[in-house]
């Protein structure tokens, strides 16, 4: 009897971050003129897939108690190497998605080794390798373009209409969590990184592999942040080394993550969270068009918005009797 | 030799060791390292314009580094820079098309601004308990949104004043940059505050354990709040400054501080997790921040190359010296 108000609380998380996004999103279709159609959910789902994967590339990481701010330029390379190896025919097509992919892990990896064995701090890690990729993002695409033969086909597939109803996005998201998330979290080196997430030391005394978890994390993120990349070559056929929009994917997935009920402190919150938390932020930028206010006020909307949503998380003040455990 | 005199050889050894934090010397040495590179392509780089000129566009950083530092040796962290920044140098811009209270009132003014946002950074943290990363973040969108509605609905000047222009660019006494005095100023104030003072020694406590410093008797709540309005205010002040700079206000013109600030402080051997480091080491990384940028461009590197060399000496340098101990 117990059991599902345990599962309850431990998934509060993720349940706060599903009904804000569901009462967001029927606000959203209420208002729009054309309703709840396919198009509508298509097009909404493209642009939240992106920052979905994105942000589930940062839970990976904060899981571990640390934070990836390379995790949006890690994005723009992928993007920019996506926009030139995803060419071709479609075997040929294929093999370079799965490059992109690599490519992403491997910055990842690269993330991870320096902080496990650097022993430095992830915020100051991914500061300055963040700065690498964009760098290399920047060789890659000087100017904003596209290969001659780019592989649209696949492009196509991956965000059209599944079955002429379901938007692809939503099956590749899916597919995402069933392929990566899930099995991680089942598995022993994801509970391993929720166990070093909550407290290092602790985890290190029980025998737990602290550091295959926090590099197994990185590139995971790696590997998330280039299926984002890559969602987001197939969507604009094209790549950008766009710096300010590197930023603002590795702010908003902050964001989302928080959203979602993923704890900045580590060790709480899943990825299903995240990704709910990344629908609910863009349907909010997306409020803005169907209730015609001014695009003018639209930042400063979403400001707004995201700055109420943070302040919910003081409500947990009111659960404390000990003033000192403000300070825990 | 005599015993007694080899004792206090060592005596005098650790005193001076204790003097001279490694982190700091390393930090100087590298700016050496770093003139001594740019001197082999070319005699200009020990010239006392270019120093000089160095100096003068490193103070603008420097400036918003100190305020960077303060909430860093608290353990926590500014995100809100970028647009405190642009606040400040709009704001300032702004007010001085309001006749002569607005000319005189427009550093005020603009500095006015940035606590205000510190503020609410300073009281989101403190009291209401929300992680500093994020509660910035979502102030940092606000003031991007305010800031889109001021540029995009009035209209406003957006010209900086003689004031400004003169601070930021004049020199007064021997050709010394005013920017450099200004920065020589605060950061004499930064010291005095941070080894000199109850609320400096509160800084390092909290930044150690907040826990500790509430039972000490610290109204810990209201140090971290202050603190936040202090980076508030400097980074709005380096906004002031930037403007007077380049003659006028633009919506970006902070971009490009944030990472820096963050580097610099932590080059200059403050540690990320609060409690650790000296203004002198803040200084040193600002300087070597700087240069390193300069060099870059003046070896007409491509800006690929830029942002890879740049993330790489960072991390290289943190390397050296940056790293923290094992946990075990």
């Amino acid at each position: 009897m117990r059991d599902w108000r345990y599962t309850l609380a431990a998934q509060r998380g993720t349940l706060i971050a599903l009904g804000l996004f569901m009462g967001l999103f029927a606000l959203y279709v209420a208002k729009h003129p054309a309703g709840f159609t396919a198009n509508v959910v298509q097009t909404a789902a493209n642009k939240g897939a992106i920052l979905a994967f994105v942000a589930m590339a940062q839970t990976f990481v904060v899981l571990t108690a640390g934070i990836d701010l390379s995790a949006g330029m890690t994005f723009t390379f992928t993007n920019c190497l996506g926009s030139y190896i995803v060419a071709g025919s479609t075997p040929t097509a294929l093999l370079g998605c799965l490059g992109v992919l690599v490519a992403g892990s491997v910055c990842g990896m690269l993330n991870g080794l320096i902080v496990i064995y650097g022993r430095l701090q992830p915020i100051v890690t991914t500061v300055a390798t963040g700065s690498i990729y964009y760098g290399l993002a920047l060789w890659l695409r000087p100017q904003p373009g596209n290969s001659d033969n780019f592989n649209s086909d696949i492009a196509d597939l991956m965000t059209g209409k599944t079955f002429g109803v379901v938007p692809s996005a939503l099956v590749v998201l899916l597919a995402v969590v069933l392929v990566v998330w899930v099995p991680f979290r089942r598995s022993t080196m994801g509970r391993a990184v929720y166990a070093t997430g909550s407290s290092e030391v602790a985890a290190y005394m029980s025998g737990v592999p602290t550091q295959q978890a926090k590099f197994w994390a990185y590139a995971l993120s790696g590997l998330l942040a280039s299926v984002g990349g890559l969602y987001l070559s197939f969507i604009t056929y094209s790549g950008e080394a766009n710096f300010a929009n590197g930023g603002a994917y590795t702010l908003y997935s902050i964001a989302a993550v928080v959203l979602g009920g993923v704890s900045l402190f580590g060790g709480v919150g899943s990825a299903i969270g995240a990704i709910f938390g990344a629908l609910a932020f863009r349907t909010i930028g997306d409020l803005m068009f169907v209730f015609e206010l001014d695009p003018l006020f639209q930042p400063l909307f979403q400001g707004v918005v995201l700055l109420l949503a943070v302040c919910v998380g003081a409500a947990r003040l009111f659960r404390i009797r000990n003033r000192l455990d403000l300070f825990a | 030799m005599s015993p007694a005199r080899d004792e206090t050889r060592t005596k005098l050894l650790q005193a001076f060791t204790r003097l001279i934090d490694p982190a700091v010397a390393t930090a100087f040495a590298c700016i050496l390292a770093l003139l001594l590179v740019g001197s082999i392509y070319s005699r200009e780089f020990l010239s006392v314009e270019y120093l000089l000129q160095q100096l003068k566009v490193a103070s603008f950083l420097g400036v918003i580094a100190t305020g960077m530092m303060v909430v860093i040796l608290l353990g926590q962290i500014d995100l809100s820079v970028p647009w405190v920044v642009a606040v400040g140098g709009m704001m300032a811009c702004a007010a001085t098309a309001h006749g002569d209270i607005g000319v005189i009132g427009a550093i005020p003014f603009g500095l006015l601004c940035g606590i205000g946002l510190g503020l609410v950074n300073g009281f989101g943290v403190a009291y209401l308990r929300i992680p500093s990363m994020i509660i910035t973040l979502a102030v940092n969108a606000v003031a991007q949104g305010l800031m889109v509605v001021h540029t995009g609905g009035f209209m406003p000047q957006d010209s900086a004043s003689d004031t400004m222009h003169f601070i930021a660019t004049g020199d007064i006494v021997f050709g010394i940059p005013n920017a450099l005095i200004v920065w020589a100023m605060i950061g004499a104030g930064a010291v005095f505050v941070l080894t000199r003072t109850s609320y400096g020694r509160a800084i390092y406590a909290i930044g150690n354990r907040e826990r500790a410093s509430f039972l000490s008797g610290i109204d810990t709540q209201r140090v971290v709040m202050i603190a936040f309005a202090i980076s508030g205010a400097l980074a709005a002040f380096g906004g002031v400054l930037l403007a007077g700079y380049a003659g006028r206000a633009a919506q970006a013109m902070g971009d490009g501080y944030l990472l820096p600030s963050i580097a610099a402080v932590v080059l200059g051997g403050t540690s990320i997790l609060g409690g650790r480091g000296s203004y002198i080491g803040t200084v040193a990384g600002v300087i070597l921040i700087t240069l390193l940028q300069s060099i870059l461009s003046v070896l007409q590197i491509e800006e690929f190359g830029r942002q890879v060399i740049y993330g790489g000496v960072i991390l290289a340098m943190l390397l050296l010296y940056g790293r923290e101990r094992s946990v075990r």
